[in-house]
């Protein structure tokens, strides 16, 4: 439907400025010390803020803000919206109860991965799925038939991430009353100025944390609220590089970073499926049909998946991002798509996507060949690598209910 | 038997239902029932036979249905279904261009064989296009007549198909297989302009090339439209044209009497509500009453677009799939018009005797193009094309006695019609009457009633989404593999259990039985076929 | 007399690019040219004192990259500058922009409509898959597929092989996007008219098709198949206007020993014993050469310049009935300062790109309405772009030079001949069409330049004025083009080659028919290219 004439008129002045500014720019844009930016989905979005390499450690030892405000965000709800996202997503969403949170994925019909996200319940029929891609016009041709209504809404919700061993001490003290009870995927409401925040116990780096969402008006009083909890705290803003790092420690991929999401790769066989990325965990076999469900299906049982998305250790210490794995040092066997040096596992870690028989029947004698540019020199040199489970760490007080006050 | 106890009676044993009793459905369930299968076709209407269902225009006075003749009934089918359709010996009918000043163009035999009012050059032109089109027709015949290749497993007997066009082109000489390649995607003006001088000829081949079908001679990719006219067949000779003794009216009871003799259960007035189909797998319908019948074979005789956006619960469907099918172009461009006359017509200039065939209203391709601009917004044709039959010759019953009827077949009428056809209607009838008058004067004064069935009438009266009898526009990218779409382009559906063998597949609509045809044969062969 | 190795009639792009690479290959090259300047179609041209015109073609993208490196015209002063998208002017008083920005770009349909916006990248995915189907084709000769000679054998197994890259679902696809038409292709993409008016009007450009005509889509791609230094689909304009492309072939051809000949019209092609031998000029002069290749059109070529009795019969009347039936007109205006456009945001980059004011499908539609029955549009379709905003060199400081593209505009006015007083009518919709969207617009023009389908065909000697030597369909792509069995640059006479736009991969200023006749010309010699580079692979 196209937008009446006055609407369309006052965002002409979108064009001002090619990069957005998120909602808590100006508070990040004062602590930055950097000015280190870049573009995330059309927003102006921290690199670092005062140091990538310190950052990392606050998200490690006490509370870590980070802006997910330009994570797209859409809507759904109706009477019908259970059983359309049912049919959307690969995970059972009929035992997603309300007030929980779960990852999922969605597929086309050929069973390629559109996307993965977090899939909140608001309500009975009230759902908010975040993402990195965008992907209205398949959201809204997948609810042809249903009775349900999507809205998408990026820009009118504000997103933070609370992450770290005393984020839990922060909404304590910034009097989110209750907050202590909430389990892991969980997710409540919480009284913020005249109206309301939601805080999920969710994240991206594997660590105690929470993330919290408001509507874009609200943001900077939710975040001087975080700020002034947290000063005792050891609050501090980080940018997208430390995230990363904790990220790949957590085992979590990012869509068109390890994957080539469907909608966007060109060539036919860069599309992967939920079981050759690591996401065969998430598929239900047993609930109503879904988006890819026959191909998933018949491809596992004519076993033509290609591809594995695997952990790697590496020995060493220098990260193996981009590097090619090799079988017996000599056949091509796959690629690695992140890769850190990780503080806390003090292990070179990679995430690697292999080309099956590599990765499944063919586990041992994997290797890395690292190009190390060392002083206007590449150093060479050929790394034995071992497939190990992901994450990479686990702690404990991730899941601890309630959480330690560190 | 009601349905209520319609499972119950058979104890919910039947192997196969066919949705939809037109004649592909019937055609369907007759194949599978000669092969031991029981079958129960279910129609929503009060008798079967689809658009070749009649309907009363005036007491008295019927119409025979949607089409006016037959000209491409499968002899397959015909063998097969042992149908009891006959066209009295050498009654081929002729098709008349009419030309405002009386002076017509009368082709005669299959596609012009012969023609009347033209001058021997222009014969000769004709006699040369006509070849090289019969020619190429013929090759896209061998396609027709089987299951769509897929692409990426083109199978032996796919092969065999392919190596055999090849073959009939090689033969005839590299010049051929050259000129086919090139014409294939052609319009039927540049072909026509190329050839012929005759603005009658020109005007009708283009048509013919262009009835019901959303395009204008100057749009490339027409000249399909002639090629598959020309692919049809009567009597075992290839382009003629016929109407059954009896009528149009004679050809649903021989469907039935076929798929009757062969067992078919035959149920009327059961309108199919739901498709049951859970996790990828199709078991059963429910009808409007409420009541369950469960089956391993579904067949769906209706259109695509009504099968799965309408009878499928989309859940069970996924979504590239449900986009795909709700792209399908099927918005049909052709009016009906049923004119109850109290004594017959005459054309100024016809002979009586041709007044029993088809009679073109296209003076020339501008005229059928200027008629088609129109219809591009959403508008009718202000100066229509159309094609005329008078149903009541062959079939006298239609009127009572004395009396007469005449159909005609009119474009350019949109089915989205931008002011709405209820205004529309009186509008686009007087035009066409008016047209009408100019070659049969004093036809107004004869007509006892009318009635115009646009296409969105069609959509109602006929379960048709669009009111396009092609259940489809038949167009190059709605053909062959994707036809109705690439991901159930083999009669196959994304649902086991579930089949499609409507018009909407290949190789599309006229009466011809073959999708039906082939659809059976797929189910038959377990799906090596 | 002296005798060359290769006579090449007419110098526009595609015969500099041929005459290139056969120069450089060794052989002694001659370009015969009837007017004073060469180019064809791709000229800069001073028609009023200080302002250069791009006169007929007016952007840059197809050229291929490869060519302008063998042939060093970037040392020769070629430079291609990209621009900045552009826009579609509404009827409401609004606008809708298309920015080089992806952000921006969304967020500028999502004005229009959040959908549209977001389906904007899968509609960009798709189109690039079809390019990637589409480029191995374009520098190559294509195979015909019944010759059954080895060459065109393995030719079709390499482009079979290729094409197994593709999943079936694409190879699908694919055989819909060829037979599509531009509307009904977006129709299965956006929901907004004005949306889809500005993504069809790259599947009319230069073609005798309306956008709801199937095969438009495939119009579109060839207008998306090119590039701007790597950036796929991009347009640019060559500094100096269009001429600097045939100007830095020109350098590079005479610097490589080529002699080229203005003012040389060619009036026959001259055979012996059914060979060619050489031409014979309008004066009578006669100038031989062992080989003769004509950047000509196959009509043109072979209906004006070649003795009919030389000619099969069938191959003659396939000529005759070659479609290149004009269907684009071009206004070319000095203006006295930039125009303005109220609706535009202030320093909108808008102005910097092209802009048109055909804001729905049915307008650009009806407009081919009027083309089909012999009259220029009423309403037309205008693709206007202003390279002096970009480009210093064009235009004294401070004034601009303005080309506009238009269509539709008929070869002939309803079957007779266009008289000035139809060209200035015509000229009139154009101008009043920009004047309602930027006023004053008439006060600043200082010169203007009307070409129809007459004067184009006048000067650059494009039969009818079709701007592609040949609509892009299909019966005319590809192994039909220009005549099935004579796709491959050669002519039922031995020794005579084609190698304009009238052969595959057809018009717009790619070059690559110059070079792939080279290619043929030098395999029949059994030379070896200097240099040809290999297709890249951009994508």
């Amino acid at each position: 439907m196209m937008l009446e004439m006055n609407t369309r008129r006052a965002l002409q002045s979108h064009i001002a400025s090619q990069r957005f500014e998120t909602p808590f720019h100006p508070r990040i844009a004062a602590l930055s010390e950097t000015n280190d930016w870049y573009t995330w989905a059309g927003y102006k979005a921290p690199h670092s803020v005062f140091d990538e390499e310190l950052e990392y450690f606050a998200i490690r030892s006490t509370a870590a803000l980070f802006d997910i405000s330009p994570m797209v965000k859409y809507r759904i709800a109706g009477p019908d919206a259970e059983r359309y996202l049912n049919r959307l997503t690969v995970r059972n969403v009929a035992k997603l109860g309300t007030g929980r949170v779960h990852y999922t994925a969605w597929c086309d019909d050929h069973g390629h991965v559109l996307d993965d996200g977090t899939l909140f319940r608001l309500s009975a029929d009230t759902f908010r799925l975040c993402c990195q891609e965008r992907h209205l016009p398949w959201l809204l041709d997948s609810a042809i038939g249903f009775d349900v209504e999507i809205e998408e809404e990026t820009m009118q919700i504000a997103g933070l991430a609370l992450q770290g061993p005393t984020s839990f001490a922060v909404l304590s003290k910034a009097g989110f009353d209750g907050i202590e009870r909430l389990k892991p995927f969980q997710l409540a409401e919480f009284a913020h100025q005249s109206g309301t925040v939601t805080i999920s116990r969710t994240g991206f780096t594997g660590d105690l944390g929470y993330e919290l969402f408001v509507p874009a008006d609200q943001a900077l009083s939710l975040w001087d609220r975080l700020w002034s909890a947290g000063q005792l705290h050891g609050i501090r803003a980080i940018g997208y590089a430390a995230l990363n790092r904790a990220r790949i420690e957590a085992g979590f991929i990012v869509a068109n970073a390890d994957f080539m999401t469907a909608e966007t790769a060109l060539r036919a066989d860069r599309t992967r499926m939920p079981d050759e990325i690591g996401l065969d965990w998430l598929v239900d076999a047993e609930k109503p049909n879904f988006n890819g469900r026959k191909a998933i299906l018949e491809a596992r049982r004519n076993q033509t998946l290609k591809h594995v998305l695997v952990g790697l250790e590496i020995e060493g210490n220098i990260p193996a991002d981009g590097a090619i794995v090799y079988h017996r040092k000599k056949r091509e066997a796959g690629l690695v798509s992140a890769a850190i040096w990780s503080p806390l596992a003090k292990r070179n870690i990679a995430i690697a996507s292999l080309t099956r028989p590599y990765g499944t029947r063919l586990t041992e004698d994997l290797w890395v060949e690292i190009y190390a540019l060392r002083e206007l020199q590449y150093q060479k040199m050929m790394k034995r690598a071992r497939i190990v489970p992901r994450p990479f760490i686990k702690l404990d007080r991730r899941a601890a209910t309630p959480p330690g006050l560190f | 038997m009601t349905s209520s106890n319609l499972n119950r009676s058979n104890s919910g044993s039947f192997d196969a239902i066919v949705i939809g009793g037109g004649h592909n459905g019937l055609t369907a369930a007759t194949l599978l029932a000669q092969n031991g299968r029981k079958v129960v076709v279910l129609e929503a209407a009060d008798s079967v036979g689809g658009a070749t269902r009649g309907y009363d225009i005036h007491p008295g006075y019927r119409s025979a249905g949607l089409a006016h003749i037959v000209n491409r009934l499968d002899p397959d089918v015909a063998k097969l279904l042992t149908l009891d359709v006959q066209t009295s010996p050498g009654a081929l009918l002729p098709t008349v261009a009419l030309s405002p000043d009386g002076k017509h163009a009368v082709l005669r035999g299959a596609y012009g064989e012969t023609i009347d009012g033209i001058n021997p050059d222009e014969a000769k032109a004709f006699a040369a296009m006509r070849k090289k089109l019969m020619f190429q027709a013929g090759i896209l015949k061998r396609f027709l007549k089987r299951r769509p290749p897929e692409i990426g497993k083109i199978r032996l007997n796919d092969l065999g198909a392919f190596a055999g066009a090849g073959l009939s082109l090689i033969t005839k000489g590299r010049e051929e297989g050259r000129d086919f390649l090139r014409m294939l995607l052609m319009n039927v003006a540049d072909v026509a302009d190329e050839y012929l001088n005759d603005d009658r000829l020109k005007g009708l081949v283009a048509f013919d090339a262009t009835l019901g079908i959303h395009l204008g001679p100057r749009s490339p990719t027409s000249l399909l439209g002639l090629y598959y006219r020309l692919t049809g067949e009567a009597n075992d000779k290839p382009a003629t044209q016929y109407v059954p003794q009896g009528g149009m009216g004679a050809l649903a009871p021989a469907f039935e009497k076929a798929a009757t003799a062969a067992g078919v259960t035959i149920r009327t007035g059961m309108s199919v509500a739901r498709i049951i189909a859970d996790r990828g797998t199709a078991t059963g319908v429910i009808l409007a009453s409420g009541e369950q019948v469960t089956a391993l074979i579904i067949v769906s005789a209706i259109h695509p677009q009504a099968t799965f956006l309408k009878l499928c619960d989309s859940g069970e469907l996924d979504t590239g799939f449900v986009r795909a099918v709700s792209n399908i172009r099927s918005k049909g461009n052709v009016a009906k018009l049923d004119l109850a006359l109290d004594r017959p017509p005459t054309f100024t200039g016809v002979s009586p005797a041709d007044h029993r065939g088809r009679l073109v209203i296209a003076r020339s391709i501008a005229h059928v193009e200027n008629a088609f601009n129109p219809a591009k917004y959403g508008e009718f044709s202000p100066d229509p094309v159309m094609e005329i039959t008078l149903p009541s010759l062959a079939e006298p019953a239609l009127a009572p006695f004395g009396g007469a009827t005449l159909s005609a077949l009119v474009e350019f009428a949109p089915y989205d019609l931008k002011s709405g056809w209820e205004s529309g209607k009186p509008a686009f009838e007087k035009i066409i009457i008016d047209t009408l008058e100019r070659y049969a004067p004093g036809l107004s004064s004869s007509i006892v009633a009318s009635n115009l069935l646009t296409p969105l009438d069609m959509e109602t009266q006929y379960n048709l989404p669009g009111g396009h009898w092609h259940h489809g526009e038949l167009q190059a990218d709605q053909l062959l593999v994707n036809r109705p779409v690439n991901a159930s382009a083999g009669y196959t559906t994304p649902l086991a259990g579930l089949y499609l063998a409507s018009a909407g597949s290949h190789p599309g609509g006229g009466i011809s039985g073959l999708p039906g045809l082939l659809a059976a044969r797929h189910i038959l062969s377990g799906g090596r076929a | 007399m002296k005798k060359y190795d290769v006579v090449m009639i007419g110098g526009g792009h595609n015969g500099l690019v041929a005459a290139c690479y056969l120069q450089r290959a060794g052989l002694d090259v001659l370009v015969l040219e009837k007017n004073d300047w060469v180019g064809g179609a791709a000229t800069s041209r001073e028609l009023t004192p200080g302002f250069l015109y791009s006169n007929c073609s007016y952007v840059c993208s197809l050229f291929r990259p490869e060519i302008m490196r063998d042939l060093e015209l970037p040392k020769h002063g070629l430079q291609v500058i990209a621009y900045e998208g552009g826009a579609v002017f509404t009827r409401d008083g609004d606008y809708i922009a298309s920015y080089r920005d992806h952000d921006s770009h969304r967020r500028e349909f999502a004005r229009y409509s959040k959908r549209d916006a977001e389906a904007y990248d899968r509609y960009a995915r798709d189109v690039t898959r079809q390019c990637r189907f589409i480029q191995p084709l374009l520098m190559r000769t294509a195979p015909d597929p019944f010759s059954f000679k080895p060459r065109d054998i393995s030719e079709l197994l390499y482009l079979g092989k290729k094409f197994d890259e593709f999943s079936a679902h694409d190879m699908a696809q694919t055989l819909r996007f060829w037979t599509m038409s531009i509307s009904d292709f977006l129709d299965e993409y956006f929901e907004t008219d004005v949306i889809k008016a500005y993504l069809a009007l790259s599947g009319i450009i230069g073609t005798a098709l309306g956008p709801m005509s199937p095969g438009t889509a495939y119009v579109l791609l060839h207008h998306y198949m090119g590039e701007v230094d790597g950036s796929v689909g991009a347009w640019g304009y060559a500094r100096g206007g269009m001429g600097a492309v045939t100007q830095a072939l020109a350098s590079s051809f005479k610097a490589s020993g080529g002699t080229i000949r203005t003012r040389a019209d060619v009036a026959r092609v001259m055979t012996r014993g059914g060979r060619a031998t050489g031409v014979i000029l309008a004066d009578g002069e006669e100038v031989r050469g062992n080989l003769v290749v004509s950047n000509a059109d196959v009509k043109r070529t072979f209906l004006k310049l070649v003795e009919e009795d030389a000619l099969p019969e069938a191959f003659l009347h396939r000529v005759k009935h070659f479609k290149m039936r004009g269907s684009s007109g071009k206004l070319n205006i000095a203006l006295d300062s930039l125009p303005e456009f109220p609706a535009l945001p202030k320093n909108s980059s808008c102005i910097r790109g092209d802009l048109h004011f055909t804001d729905s499908m049915e307008r650009m539609e009806r407009a081919y309405d009027d083309w089909k029955v012999g009259r220029y549009s009423a309403d037309p379709f205008v693709d206007m772009v202003i390279p002096t905003t970009l480009d210093p060199t064009m235009a004294p400081p401070g004034k601009h030079f303005m080309s506009c593209f238009v269509q539709y505009c008929p070869p002939q006015i309803e079957g007779r001949d266009w008289t000035d007083a139809d060209r200035d009518a015509f000229a009139d919709t154009v101008v009043s069409q920009i004047a309602d969207y930027s006023p004053g617009f008439r006060d600043r023009i200082l010169h203007m330049e009307v070409r129809t389908p007459r004067e184009i065909e006048a000067e650059v000697g494009l039969t009818e004025g079709n701007i592609f030597q040949g609509e892009l369909t299909f019966d005319q792509l590809l192994f039909n083009r220009p005549v099935p069995g004579y796709a491959q640059y050669r002519t039922p006479v031995p020794g005579f080659y084609l190698c304009g736009s009238s052969t595959h991969p057809g018009g717009g200023v790619m070059g690559a028919p110059g070079r792939n006749a080279a290619a043929e010309i030098l395999r029949d010699m059994k030379m070896k290219p200097a240099e040809m580079s290999p297709a890249h692979d951009v994508i």
